[in-house]
This record gives C-alpha cells, structure tokens and sequence, in this order.
C-alpha cells in the first residue's frame, strides 16, 4: 500500500555524493500523499557511498529508509539503475513510486516502467485523491491545456513530480531506520559508458544576483530586433535574460538563459517579452516576486504566472514602455 | 549506418486551442499540423550522420492520415524512404505507441534510432526510452551531438545546470536529441520533387501485429489551467498600458 519516494544524488564539488534539491520536493509529496491515502511512506537513495544522504533521510517522518548500495551505482548510467530498482521494489514493494522529474529521471524512468509493464505518469503538477485512487494533474501542448490522469493497471504506479510543484520545506521531520540494501549487479549488463561531467565554460554572468531581469523570447522575431529589448533593460537597470530558443540560435549567449537547462532566477522584478511560457522556462523563473508578461497571445502560458501582463504587439509595447519607466525616473 | 527517425505530427505551436465536448481532448477539427519540433532536429542529426557516414536514413511516423504531410517533408527533406503506421494515436498511452513503432523499428533492424527528446502536445518525454527498452537497445537521452567511435558511438548528453556529459555505447542505440541544436535545413525544390518518388510504406496496427490500445494510464478530463496567481490585463493602446503597469510597478509592487 505504501508511497515509495526514489530520491536524486549526483556527484557535489568534492566529488562526493550530493542532493539534487528536488529531492526533498518529492519527499514532501511523498508524505503529503501517503498520509491522504492513509498509508506510510518510504524513501530510497540510490549510488555508491550513499550511507550519508540516507542517515539525513533516517531524521524524517518515514517508514523506513533503504540505501540502494552498489560500486556500480557510482556513476549513473541506465541499466545499472534500472536493475537496481527493479530488485529495490521486489523488496519493498511499494503502490506508488514517486520521482523527480529531473533529467536523469526522464532518462530511465520509461525504461523501468516499460520493464514492468508499467507507464509513468511524468511531469506531474499536483495531485488529489479521488475514491482512494492517485489523480495527477499534468500539463499538454507546452502548458496551454492541463490534463488529469489515473493510473488504470495494477501496482506499482509510476510518477515523477515537475520541479516547484511540491515544498520541500515542507518535508515532515521524524525518524526513520535505514536499510541498506545491496542489488545484485553485474558489469557486463551496463552498455552504456558514461565518461567525466563537464561544463562549456565558467559561467560570466551570474543571473541569480539579479534584482530586474529583462527576458526575451521566440517572440521578438529576429537578432535584429534584440536591440529594443536591450534599451528596455537598460532603463530598468536589469539583466538581460531570453528563453532557450534565443540561445540555441545565438542572437544571446547561453550564459544568460533562464529556465530548466540554463538558471533558476528569483529577482524582484521579472519581466518576459515575447515568452510564451513554455513549462521549461517557467521552473527557472516562477519563484520571481512579481512577473510582468508581454505577448500578443492573451492565452500564452506565461500569463498563468504573471503578476502583470500587456496583451499585445512587443514591437509596439516595449517602446512605449521603456519611454515611460524614463519618464517615471 | 542504417538510421530510423521517429517523427510526430502535432498541432502547430501557435495554435488556439479549444477543449473538445467531451472534455477528453481538444477540438482536432480547425488545427494546422507540422513536424515536432525536437523531432525536426533529430531528423537534422540522422541527415547529417548519413552525409558523414553514409546509409539510409528511414523517416517512421504513427498518425492518421495527415501524417502524410510531415512524412512528405521528411523525405523532402532528405529521408531515403518512410514508414506510416496509419492509426488514430491521440488516446494511446507512451507504451501502447512505443508498441507500434517498435514492431516497425524491429522490421527494419537499424544501427540507429533517434527521435526528438519530447513532443510539444503530450510531452511525456517517454517514447525513445520506451522504445529503446521494448528493442533491447542502449539509449541516452537529451543528445547534443553524436560521433562515430570504432564500431560504436559517443555522445554529448545535457544535463541540468549547464553540465554535460560523454556517453559511449555500442550500435545499435537509440538516442532522444535536444531542440536547437543545429540548423535545420529546409527542403530544396529538386527534394520536394524527389519525395514524390520516394517509398512510403503504409502499415496498420494490425500489419504490425500489435493492439492500437491503451490501458495503462487514463487521461480523465482536459481542462484550462486554473491561474496560480489573479493576473492584471492591461490591454489599451501601448502608451496607455505601459503608463498603467509602471504606475502599479512603482505604487502596488513597489519594485520600481
């Protein structure tokens, strides 16, 4: 009957293993879902020297905590984690199994639900419970459209949980014993090699020190057309930030993109020209204080999040803008 | 390298979307479609991995008829031939769709199979791992650029906060790619006339002997999404809007 959250490690500065914070997001979740369905929740963490993160899971309301254990868990690779799950849930054989929706999740987690038969309910947003039964709401057509979606099969359901949905502050303190336990796990079942994680370059620009950010999006049309965002940051006194298409087309460097493969941002101020609001923008900017929204598409997504919003042509409106904010200087 | 690239067709980004009746799904009847865009840029990849290589590029595509569309401007494109699974997918779960294309993909035996990371209408960003497991094959996903190593590949994969990281694995692999990682070209005159003598194969579930059907997951009610935050529409001439948001900008939010 149990919720099983599998948490997220991944290699800290000294090389060690180290949270993903969207961990504690799904643990909250986990709770807040096995005590609606009446039932207790679990937590694992999976990798090698992960005795540590599971002695901090053991100080939380939980039924237990397992610390999926192997040398080759080391490093991530698919058919490690796979055969390591598969044989966790044999053993604790939990009802719902929750993930974060982070990058590595999406990169196995079809796998072992395909493994069993299974489909995950990706991406989830929030959830209620409807006649004792899971209901996750998700979102369709780049967050134009939610969904709700039931489980119809047998146990265990799949879901992993999109960034910011849940409060990891809200994780409820306790205590828990540990298990650790130790999959079998052989060499030759790993295809893939995974080599050193590394990055392009040292980051210059630093958008989380930011106390305005301009942000710029498929909207503006054109490189040329940059320049009238630019004038509208300048007088604002803010950073200048743009969606991932702006990036990958190179009309901004990828230093200044906002959103779940770039920055997560927080300033007081956000403004977003020309963005409609895509889901993976929208984790690296909603915990903004106020957002104002600029786009022609009344409908955008971007207005679920917007404090303030102008419907209408950004050619015709960021000009009129900037002109105002001098005149209120 | 024999490459399979699995493309969706999907209602246009721009598209206005209206809930259907039923409350199941959106009003299909008035939409414009055209290729998943992170599909495009797998298809780009393969393109390019042939002009590298050499092979065959096969365009595979499960959908009702207008799929046809986007298959024509895959092989206009430069895909060697195409595969239609001609089936209503709309109310498939990931697997039951991974299901059908497998048992194409399988057909072929290719030493590659792509598709873009995620689709911009379910976006579960499921079905090339699916895939890859029902095949039997090593997979990496969120895929930035791939290499020829000695009879295998190595790939860049994405990972978050800007850290990437190289990935070796034996052919064959299937691998989802990342949007906007390259140009995409555009269908010359002489592929648009050439994709009319291209091979398209037309197949059925059943050809395929698998189930167009679903049963996993249940998409229950489609609804607008409710605003987490009582957003203010300033919607008058620009000089007028912009003059009403830097007044609550300075006196309501007090960030200016």
């Amino acid at each position: 009957m149990s919720v099983l959250a599998i948490l997220e490690q991944r290699p800290g500065q000294d090389g060690k293993p180290a949270w993903n914070r969207m961990s504690f997001e799904t643990l909250a979740a986990a709770q807040q879902i096995a005590g609606e369905l009446g039932t207790e929740a679990s937590a694992a963490v999976v990798g090698s020297g992960v005795s540590g993160l599971a002695g901090e899971l053991a100080a939380n309301q939980l039924a237990g905590v397992y610390a999926v254990e192997h040398e080759l868990l080391g490093s991530y690779t698919p058919d490690g984690y796979v055969a390591a799950m598969r044989q966790l849930l044999d053993r604790a054989k939990p009802r719902i199994v929750l993930f974060p929706h982070s990058y590595q999740v999406r990169d196995f987690l079809p796998k072992l639900a395909t493994a069993l038969g299974r489909v995950a309910i990706s991406d989830g947003v929030s959830h209620r419970i409807d006649g004792g039964q899971l209901v996750l709401a998700r979102q369709l057509f780049q967050g134009k459209v939610n969904v709700d979606v039931r489980f119809a099969g047998d146990a265990p359901h799949f879901a992993s949980l999109q960034a910011g949905a849940y409060r990891a502050d809200r994780v409820v303190a306790g205590s828990a014993p540990v298990e650790t336990f130790t999959p079998q796990l052989s060499a030759v079942g790993i295809r893939t090699k995974p080599l050193e994680l590394f990055r392009e370059s040292e980051r210059g620009v630093d958008l989380t020190a930011a106390e305005i950010i301009v942000s710029v999006g498929r909207g503006i049309k054109e490189a040329d057309n940059i320049p009238i965002v630019e004038k509208l940051a300048k007088a604002l006194g803010a950073e200048l930030a743009a969606s991932r298409p702006i990036c990958d087309a190179g009309w901004l460097p990828m230093e200044r993109q906002v959103g779940s493969s770039g920055q997560t941002v927080a300033p007081k101020l956000y403004v977003a020209v020309g963005i409609s609001g895509a889901i993976q923008h929208l984790v690296g900017m909603k915990g903004s204080r106020t957002v104002v929204a600029i786009n022609k598409d009344p409908n955008a997504p971007i207005f679920e999040v917007a404090d303030y919003g102008i419907v209408g042509d950004l050619f015709e409106v960021l000009p009129a803008l900037t002109a105002a904010i001098e005149k209120a200087k | 390298m024999k490459i399979v690239v699995a493309i969706k067709q999907v209602p246009a980004r721009d598209s206005q979307l209206r809930i259907s009746g039923s409350g199941k799904w959106i009003e299909e009847g008035d939409l414009t479609y055209e290729i998943n865009e992170p599909d495009a840029y797998a298809l780009e990849a393969g393109l390019q991995l042939k002009e590298k290589h050499g092979g065959e590029v096969i365009a595979l595509s499960a959908g009702p008829a207008r799929a046809s569309q986007t298959i024509r401007e895959a092989l206009a494109k430069g895909a060697d031939r195409a595969i239609h699974i001609e089936e209503e997918m709309g109310a498939l779960d990931p697997l039951a769709a991974g299901r059908l294309l497998a048992a194409a993909i399988q057909a072929e035996s290719p030493d590659l199979v792509l598709t873009g990371l995620q689709s911009d209408d379910l976006g579960y960003g499921q079905t090339g791992v699916i895939l890859a497991e029902l095949l039997g094959l090593p997979h990496a996903t969120i895929v930035m650029q791939v290499e020829a190593q000695g009879s295998g590949i190595r790939v860049k994969r994405e990972l978050e906060d800007g850290w990437f990281q190289h990935v070796e694995m034996p052919l064959p692999a299937l691998l989802t790619i990342q949007s906007g990682i390259s140009k995409l070209r555009y269908a010359t005159l002489m592929g648009i006339k050439k994709a009319k003598t291209k091979e398209v194969k037309r197949l059925t579930a059943a050809d395929l002997g698998a189930e167009a059907s679903s049963t996993s997951i249940v998409l229950e009610r489609v609804y607008a999404p409710e605003r987490t935050k009582h957003t203010q529409l300033f919607t008058g001439a620009p000089q007028e809007a912009a003059a009403q948001l830097v007044e609550k900008l300075r006196f309501e939010a007090r960030v200016l």
